[in-house]
């Protein structure tokens, strides 16, 4: 409850502060609250990764970033109007949706009763590895860690020549064209 | 950067543990939270903080931005191919059981080998990246 409100208030800074390096600073404090909250949920694979992406890696690109640019936010010309609206709207549909949701941690929610229990006694027995979450992750469903390290693989690639395109542009128009669309 | 002789002291007195860590987290993620996510991310993190006190060249001359992004696709394909070899086994695509006699031992090391993967695409991501943000200001 602490974290919550600590993150809440977090939350205000960031859109109050015009600083932008308050805002990542802020924003590792964040994600490293959200870590903590993590591990009083016993998520402590999830903590370790929001930690050292969210908080770590993150804030570091968001500091090298704004050395490129200016380290003050520019006052926008659009009246906040329309995007206040679409938030509330999302906001109101979110809540409403989680009314729906079971109740938060029973023991008899769907989400235990299929395959949950299957992993947590067999685990061992038939991977050999005393960490579920590292046998469900690798070899139960091994189909769709392979798709995410495909999809950090995608993104990189993406990233790479979106920045390395524009500066190829410059000597020759066509062949940073190209490889644009092969990354899509 | 030249003057920070605090700086520099500590980071080359932290780097190694740094990556001890990153290697722990990724074999011990077995038995304990952690896996080849996080260790790719320290491991990148380490090139990071090398790369933030010490100067982009120098950095860039330990992990060459080849090698970097080199690894991007080597993590995945070395993934794909653990798979593809339990396939060639007579297993099914991912099912690690057939790579050794012993079927948990084989789950143990097909699991070892592809986070070894995940680690190699994830390292290379995170620095590649990196490395491409920060080169721009030059």
């Amino acid at each position: 409850m602490v974290l919550l409100t600590l993150m809440a208030a977090i939350t205000v800074g960031v859109v109050r502060l015009r600083n932008l390096f308050g805002v990542v600073i802020l924003g590792g404090i964040y994600s490293f609250l959200m870590a903590s909250v993590l591990i009083v949920l016993d998520a402590v694979d999830v903590a370790m990764t929001e930690a050292s992406v969210g908080a770590g890696i993150a804030t570091v690109l968001m500091l090298t970033v704004l050395y490129l640019t200016k380290s003050r936010e520019s006052q926008s010309p659009h009246t906040p109007m329309l995007p206040l609206f679409v938030a509330m709207i999302t906001a109101g549909v979110l809540v409403y949706g989680s009314e729906g949701l079971p109740p938060f941690g029973a023991a008899d929610n769907p989400i235990h009763k299929r395959v949950a229990p299957r992993y947590l006694e067999k685990s061992v027995e038939e991977t050999g590895v005393p960490n579920v979450v590292t046998s469900v992750l690798a070899s139960y469903r091994g189909y769709d860690t392979l798709g995410e390290t495909v999809v950090v693989f995608t993104a990189g690639i993406g990233v790479l020549l979106l920045l390395r395109g524009r500066r190829r542009r410059k000597k020759k128009e066509k062949p940073a064209a190209t490889k644009g669309e092969a990354a899509k | 950067m030249k003057l920070d002789l605090i700086f520099r002291i500590t980071t080359k007195l932290i780097l190694p543990f740094i990556l001890m860590f990153a290697l722990y987290v990724q074999f011990h993620g077995d038995y304990g939270p952690g896996g080849g996510f996080q260790a790719g991310v320290i491991t990148a993190a380490m090139v990071i903080l090398y790369a933030i006190i010490f100067g982009l060249p120098a950095a860039q001359k330990v992990v060459p931005a080849r090698l970097a992004e080199l690894m991007i696709p080597l993590g995945a394909l070395i993934y794909a191919s653990v798979g593809a070899v339990a396939m060639l086994l007579g297993g099914e695509f991912l099912n690690y059981s057939v790579l050794l006699s012993d079927g948990p031992h084989g789950q143990e090391l097909g699991i070892l080998l592809v986070e070894i993967g995940v680690l190699v695409t994830v390292a290379g991501t995170m620095t590649a990246i990196f490395y491409s943000f920060a080169g721009r200001g030059r």
